[in-house]
């Protein structure tokens, strides 16, 4: 029905755009990669695996990238303990207030990034909400120093922004289970905690492994939260490849781990949308 | 509390401590968005229990401010620009993958999609290695421009949604009655899709305002509003930054109304925002 001019005009725009904004630069960090600085600071365009050698042998940067898989990690767990539940009562319970509650969910992913972080900074700092909070409740007499700056802070605030997001996949999985496959297991005898986990969960898989792989990728490549909040023990990954394209300049180092880290995702992406498809059961 | 529980007849005992376990939840997603609002109020700065010396202060400084709001219209500027490029490129993109076969489809639709789910620093350095390579000078342009490629995703999954639900016979009488295919387009594919391109065009601006992580590595001599509290929460904070938070946050709240009613009116339901995560997720498989 449509022509070969119409479909010349509708392809051939987006994808020059495309190919310039996103495929150039992302392999251009893929060469990059296999270039050095001189002693004067410029690029030498001489190929050489000696960034990748050097993510191999000094430890710093596998430990890093260890600690910021580790903290990416713990907010993927967070925020599906906190979100699966939610949206299964959400789902399941909420009755003629769904709507209104699922907005509600919503709404704080519409505050900023940077506001909801800062807002965790003035609720964790040595003077800050919290810890005034527990003086002036006489449970403590001195600020707790261990709330800010440290990877606990960063975890705590990334749980915060990924909850929401988490919740979402989760949600919308639970809302296509077909209700009467709930009623048969009820009606055949099973306890709600038996149709919970026979039934209701492996069903909810595909959006749990969504909002998982959304939470993990996301926090595991964040850098401002750390730069925030994070102090010296709470640096991530990232924080060191925006230091290599700043003041340390190793464009060649820099883009070498960033290589790495858009493999990793990319490879994370794959196979939870592999585990997705192999668990839906539409 | 109760009203929640016995609307629904497969209510069990657990459903109560869930019910609590929800309200726990909600708390956690809200402490911050409260306490952001009450110490824009508080007159002795941004911690300190309990908030003393309510005060509008800190609106009236924010009003005198000049650079904040040199960065708001910034934002503004580059949010509107922004959404002009993702969805003049990022329609015909979701036409393109319901209509078109072409070699490096498939690759196409994860490319496009690929800035959404990666995050925003490698975007933002590949990014800036191609302006460094163009000898583009960093400024706002490239801001822009950073946001227009990142958010085309955006427009692509709602347009493409809606053009799932979309009845071609429409189109086809449209050509089969003369109309050539640009009439058709502007008069029968457009307003068809009016919804999803609105929800697109929204959904963009609000996180072009939002977005930090690619324009820190792009960003030249000029702030875009994050940029510019980015810059102040490194130097010490006041709640005046509580105070511009607060008022784009009621301006984001505003807009969600906003869609809400004009999409419940259109049909019945409203998801703004939702649809990306779970169409991205449809859409991939």
């Amino acid at each position: 029905m449509f022509s070969r001019a119409y479909k010349t005009v509708v392809t051939v725009p987006p994808l020059a755009w495309v190919a310039v904004f996103l495929l150039v630069p992302y392999l251009l960090m893929f060469c990059y990669s296999f270039w050095s600085v001189s002693s004067l600071q410029t690029i030498v365009h001489s190929w050489n695996f000696d960034n990748y050698r050097d993510l191999l042998e000094k430890p710093v940067y596998w430990q890093t990238l260890l600690r910021s898989m580790w903290i990416a990690a713990r907010v993927t767990l967070f925020s599906l303990v906190l979100g699966y539940p939610l949206a299964y009562f959400l789902s399941f319970y909420a009755g003629r207030r769904k709507d209104l509650l699922y907005q509600m969910v919503i709404i704080p992913l519409w505050v900023s990034y940077l506001v909801r972080a800062y807002a965790w900074k003035t609720i964790l700092g040595s003077d800050g909400v919290l810890n005034t909070l527990l003086q002036y409740a006489h449970l403590t007499n001195h600020p707790l120093d261990f709330l800010l700056y440290s990877p606990f802070a960063v975890v705590l605030t990334l749980t915060h922004i990924y909850t929401p997001f988490t919740f979402l996949p989760v949600y919308a999985a639970l809302e296509h289970i077909p209700r009467n496959l709930v009623e048969a297991s009820h009606d055949l005898g099973a306890t709600p905690t038996q149709t919970f986990w026979k039934v209701i969960f492996p069903l909810s898989i595909p959006g749990v492994l969504a909002g998982a792989t959304f939470a993990f990728v996301l926090s595991l490549g964040d850098f401002l939260a750390p730069l925030l909040l994070g102090g010296p023990s709470g640096i991530m990954i990232s924080n060191i490849v925006v230091s290599l394209f700043g003041a340390a300049y190793n464009w060649p180092l820099g883009a070498a781990i960033s290589l790495c880290m858009l493999v990793l995702v990319v490879s994370l992406l794959f196979v939870s949308e592999r585990l997705e498809k192999k668990w839906s059961f539409s | 509390m109760e009203f929640l529980v016995s609307s629904n007849p497969s209510a069990n005992p657990g459903s109560r401590w869930l019910l609590l376990y929800a309200f726990v939840v909600f708390g956690f997603l809200y402490l911050p968005i409260v306490v952001l609002i009450l110490y824009s109020f508080n007159g002795t700065g941004v911690g300190g229990f309990p908030p003393r010396h309510l005060t509008l202060d800190w609106y009236r400084t924010l009003f005198g401010d000049g650079p904040i709001w040199d960065s708001v219209l910034n934002s503004l500027e580059v949010a509107l620009a922004a959404m002009a490029i993702s969805l003049t490129f990022g329609i015909p993109a979701a036409l393109a993958l319901d209509r078109a076969d072409f070699p490096g489809k498939a690759l196409f639709r994860r490319l496009v999609l690929l800035p959404l789910i990666l995050p925003g620093i490698i975007t933002g350095l590949s990014l800036l290695m191609l302006f460094n390579l163009g000898n583009v000078k960093l400024s706002l342009l490239t801001i822009t421009l950073g946001h227009g490629t990142a958010l085309i995703s955006v427009a692509t999954t709602e347009v493409f949604a809606g053009l799932q639900k979309l009845d071609r016979a429409q189109e086809e009488a449209s050509l089969d009655l003369g109309a050539n295919y640009w009439q058709t387009f502007w008069r029968v594919t457009v307003p068809n899709l009016k919804l999803p391109i609105i929800g697109a065009a929204l959904l963009i601006f609000t996180l072009s305002m939002d977005e930090i992580a690619v324009s820190f590595f792009l960003i030249g001599r000029d702030n875009t509003l994050p940029l510019e509290i980015w810059g102040r929460l490194r130097r010490g904070i006041t709640p005046e930054i509580n105070a511009v938070s607060t008022i784009i946050f009621v301006f984001s709240l505003l807009t969600i109304v906003l869609w809400y009613r004009l999409r419940v009116r259109a049909e019945g339901s409203a998801d703004l925002g939702a649809e990306l995560v779970t169409v991205n997720d449809r859409e991939g498989t």
